[in-house]
């Protein structure tokens, strides 16, 4: 018991480095570009363009906030619908021009207000499945801190999901599914154990693919060391998801989560688990 | 002296068929109808004889609420006759992450339901034309979706790709299935997936959203039709309404997430009442 909300607690700690910070380090050349051309520019979102050894890739990120100030601005990193509608113009984009796409995920998960459901918040997480499942270049995610949800799975619909070692993903916070199964908030911490939401957990799941070395009491006790093996693992992962042919890809895509979930066949009672 | 006459007939408070854990952890929990007589309707308060309500398919004849119905009584209501064939009846939830209480209550709803999980596919036809159906069922655990439903809904899609047919889903779901955890947030990206390779092939999907619509079916299939339709009424929304309220500390408008209000800020193509609903799919599926 502990183990799970300790990484919980790191994956939230105000010292840890946010999508900008890592962008910063591991590529050259990001140019931010704005809005998603139907409503407005939603903060808690960066998209743009940028170099990862020589060659351009498009950067998808959601974006927590550094201090109080910019927190406000990005909304915490909960994305509105249009958002989500920037994040998929930029992969419709970089589809058109056959770069990859990396996304950091990095949300306690979609806002929810009047105006998301007003402008579909459902449905614009939905078409980002959607398009992402067949996204025709190779898509890379990597969850550095909170994973909350469906508005972090809607920017992680990926040929490879890796998470940093405390980052959390989960279907959603630990407090609330401790209000949702038990009616009481602070039973959060057991939440958290129960809930399996760590990364060692989650590549055992299968449901990620890498999981990305901290130093010992955070990434924010060495950024470096991180950002480093990130630059190893994408140069690797690049490579080889570039190499497949697009049917190749969108095959491999759909199998990983099309094996996901555990079902029992009654007829024989066997109960079917997929890795 | 009328006033004073005692009642001819009995009235029952169809809350009470609701247990108490189920009520905490779906909190939008609607009642529905038991084997009585009569009925009140939940809406408008009026008294309704059950042989009627159910006549009316289930719509309130003063007011028009849709009640919830479960998946069969809607394959009744739009399937031609002895033509509905089930897929995957034996798929039934696991228990991935062990969670404790879990399995018990899977068997409670097993039992009380008759149902092995919230979902019913097939194939079946409408007014001669044959359509894969997925129809979701809140009575069981409020529809919501755990790898099983998640994997029932995949086939039924890949199966309408494969055998080059529409494919109609009937919505109704709380949403995430908590006990699941991740495995449930999964089945949005597996079913979606899907969902585009039917796309890609060119075949039509229609969904068809009901009392309630919610989280993550919301926010996955049920708003990737190419034609969305909705019953009146009907909740649909991606969060709850409480947590809004708690977030904005502020009361909700009445109509906020529901079909009318959908159709108003664009998402949903057109509200369709109960009673038209089978000659309005025949006529897009005609078109198609």
């Amino acid at each position: 018991m502990g183990k799970a909300w300790n990484i919980v607690e790191l994956a939230r700690h105000a010292d840890r480095p946010t999508a900008l910070d890592y962008i910063n380090m591991i590529f050259t050349d990001f140019i931010e570009l704005h809005g998603d051309r139907q409503y407005a520019d939603d903060k808690a979102m960066v998209c743009g363009i940028a170099k990862f050894m020589g060659e351009a890739v498009t950067i998808i990120a959601e974006q927590k906030g550094r201090n109080t100030k910019e927190k406000i601005e990005r909304n915490f990193a909960m994305p509105h619908p249009e958002g989500y509608r920037k994040a998929l113009r930029f992969m419709k984009q970089a589809e058109k021009f056959g770069r990859p796409v990396i996304c950091f995920v990095d949300t306690p998960g979609a806002y929810c207000g009047v105006g998301a459901e007003e402008r579909g918040q459902g449905e614009a997480i939905a078409r980002n499945l959607l398009e992402m499942s067949k996204l025709q270049v190779p898509v890379i995610s990597i969850v550095i801190g909170e994973g909350g949800s469906g508005g972090a799975l809607a920017v992680a619909v990926a040929d490879e999901v890796w998470m940093l070692e405390n980052a959390i993903y989960s279907i959603l916070s630990p407090e609330g599914f401790a209000t949702i199964l038990w009616k009481d908030s602070t039973r959060a911490k057991e939440a958290a154990e129960i809930m399996k939401i760590t990364a060692q957990e989650l590549k055992e799941f299968g449901i990620i693919d890498k999981i990305i070395k901290e130093k010992k009491g955070g990434v924010h006790k060495d950024i470096d060391y991180t950002v480093q093996h990130i630059k190893e693992e994408l140069a690797i992962s690049i490579s080889e998801l570039k190499s497949k042919t697009k049917e190749k890809l969108l095959d491999d895509r759909y199998n990983k989560f099309r094996k996901m979930g555990e079902i029992r066949q009654s007829t024989n009672n066997k109960i079917q688990k997929y890795k | 002296m009328g006033m004073f006459s005692s009642k001819k007939y009995i009235t029952l408070d169809i809350r009470n068929h609701i247990d108490v854990s189920e009520k905490s952890e779906y909190p939008e929990y609607k009642p529905y109808i038991p084997n009585g007589k009569w009925a009140k309707c939940p809406e408008c308060g009026m008294t309704l004889y059950i042989e009627d309500l159910e006549k009316d398919n289930m719509v309130c004849n003063n007011c028009s609420t849709h009640l919830r119905i479960g998946a069969a009584d809607r394959i009744r209501l739009i399937v031609d006759e002895g033509t509905f064939s089930e897929f995957a009846q034996d798929i039934e939830s696991a228990n991935p992450l062990k969670y404790e209480a879990y399995d018990i209550k899977l068997n409670q709803y097993k039992s009380k339901t008759s149902m092995k999980s919230a979902v019913v596919t097939g194939k079946g036809k409408i007014h001669s034309r044959e359509v894969i159906l997925v129809v979701m069922d809140s009575h069981f655990m409020m529809g919501s979706m755990s790898g099983a439903e998640g994997e029932k809904i995949t086939l039924a899609i890949e199966k309408a790709t494969n055998e080059k047919l529409p494919i109609i889903i009937f919505t109704a779901s709380g949403g995430a299935r908590m006990q699941e955890g991740i495995f449930s947030l999964m089945q949005m990206a597996k079913t979606s997936a899907a969902l585009a390779r039917h796309s890609e092939a060119g075949l039509l999907y229609i969904t068809v959203l009901t009392d309630p619509t919610t989280g993550g079916v919301t926010a996955s299939f049920a708003m990737l039709g190419d034609i969305i339709l909705a019953e009146p009424g009907s909740l649909i929304g991606f969060a709850g309404k409480r947590v809004i309220e708690q977030t904005i500390k502020q009361q909700l408008p009445e109509d906020f997430q529901t079909a009318e209000f959908l159709l108003e800020h664009g998402f949903v193509d057109k509200i369709v009442g109960r009673k038209e609903l089978k000659v309005t799919l025949s006529k897009i599926l005609e078109m198609h």
